[in-house]
């Protein structure tokens, strides 16, 4: 619980940009501590996903629930929520008011590419496992074009992510 | 002592009520945030709180945590903070457990799993989305362009934790502006702002 709690702390600081970006952290500390395989991993984060709120802290409580029960969806939580909580206390002291844009535009600079590279290679991640028994089988087609259909709804359309979701759920019914 | 009191427990309800429209992500609850905090309750002003929810947007964390822990901070001090991101994180702490619950009670039917597998597909949809907007925010010049090139590379690759990435896009990013400046040539921190409007909304929308 201890470990939990610890990790997600760690995996807080980490979690610039937000959400998706923090997903390949949290899939590489999971299988690092040996919490979960990279399809169970998948399967919660896909909850987590269904709920509202960041996709991140919900993951957190899953695996912390997965893990270690009660105690340890409540250790996750906190460990991730906490490191925002002490740094916007921090900040918000410091610059009460009119703080330094300037340099926080300069570190966005660097930082936004490497948060982009990080939500890509997350997408990625969530295809690798359903490609396991070859590229053409019927499961990794089919998630493909529900992804590639929820991509296009929201990019052309507009269509908002609760929407999108249900009628992936719904093609996932009549699909497989 | 019980003014007080009474000024967390507001903080803490008015979050709660904010927290389950986060559909999407936390931005999508931007603007419920200014109408509670702004309107409904009086506790900023509009200007102050664009001040603040840009700081929440770049510290670590979700913008919907750290806009909260901002708001609570200005109200009543820490213990403001602490109650505010409470109040934030009750609602999706409870939904999310309740869902993953009613997963596990249907995780039997053939069905069920064909829908999460769907959803999965959804989710990839919707992270594909938040890396196109987050892409074309973050990629207006060669060595935006050679720092995604990089990072996408080496997570494919390589074994690195990418905690190692975060840090160093920290360092190359501040290094490739200062050299510019020092070389005397033109650089500039972000897409021009004609091209950024016609997004029309955050490039992180969904994240």
């Amino acid at each position: 619980m201890w470990e939990l709690f610890l990790t997600f702390i760690k995996i807080g600081c980490l979690s610039f940009g937000g959400g998706y970006a923090i997903m390949p952290v949290i899939e590489y500390e999971a299988s690092a501590r040996d919490w979960m395989s990279a399809s169970q991993f998948h399967e919660l984060a896909s909850l987590a996903g269904m709920a509202p709120g960041p996709i991140a802290v919900n993951s957190a409580t899953l695996i912390g629930y997965e893990v270690a029960g009660w105690g340890g969806a409540i250790a996750a939580t906190l460990g991730m929520a906490l490191p925002s909580l002490l740094v916007m206390i921090g900040l918000s002291a410091l610059l009460v008011r009119n703080f330094e844009l300037p340099l926080v535009r300069k570190v966005l600079y660097g930082l936004r590419p490497v948060v982009a590279g990080l939500i890509a290679y997350a997408a990625i991640r969530f295809l690798i496992p359903l490609a396991g028994a070859g590229w053409l089988n019927w499961s990794f087609l089919g998630t493909l074009l529900i992804a590639a259909g929820s991509f296009v709804a929201m990019a052309k359309y507009r269509v908002h992510p609760l929407p999108v979701i249900v009628s992936a759920g719904l093609a996932g019914i009549i699909l497989f | 002592m019980i003014a007080k009191a009474g000024l967390l427990w507001q903080l803490f309800w008015s979050f709660i009520r904010v927290a389950p429209t986060a559909f999407g992500g936390g931005y999508a609850m931007l603007p419920v945030i200014e109408r509670e905090a702004v309107h409904r309750r009086n506790w900023t002003d509009k200007e102050t709180l664009n001040d603040l929810l840009s700081l929440a947007a770049a510290a670590p964390g979700g913008v919907g945590v750290n806009a909260a822990a901002a708001i609570g901070y200005r109200v009543a001090g820490s213990p403001g903070s602490v109650a505010a991101v409470l109040g934030m994180t009750l609602p999706t702490f409870t939904l999310v457990l309740v869902l993953g619950f009613g997963f596990t009670l249907v995780a039997d039917q053939a069905k069920a799993i064909a829908a999460l597998q769907g959803i999965q597909g959804g989710i990839v949809g919707l992270i594909a989305m938040a890396a196109w907007r987050m892409g074309k925010a973050a990629v207006f010049d060669a060595s935006t362009l050679v720092i995604l090139t990089a990072t996408l590379a080496s997570l494919i690759l390589t074994p690195i934790h990418p905690g190692w990435l975060i840090a160093g896009g920290l360092l190359i990013g501040s290094a490739v502006i200062a050299g510019k400046g020092w070389l005397g040539l033109a650089w500039r921190l972000e897409r021009p702002k004609l091209e950024q409007q016609e997004e029309h909304v955050y490039p992180e929308y969904y994240i």
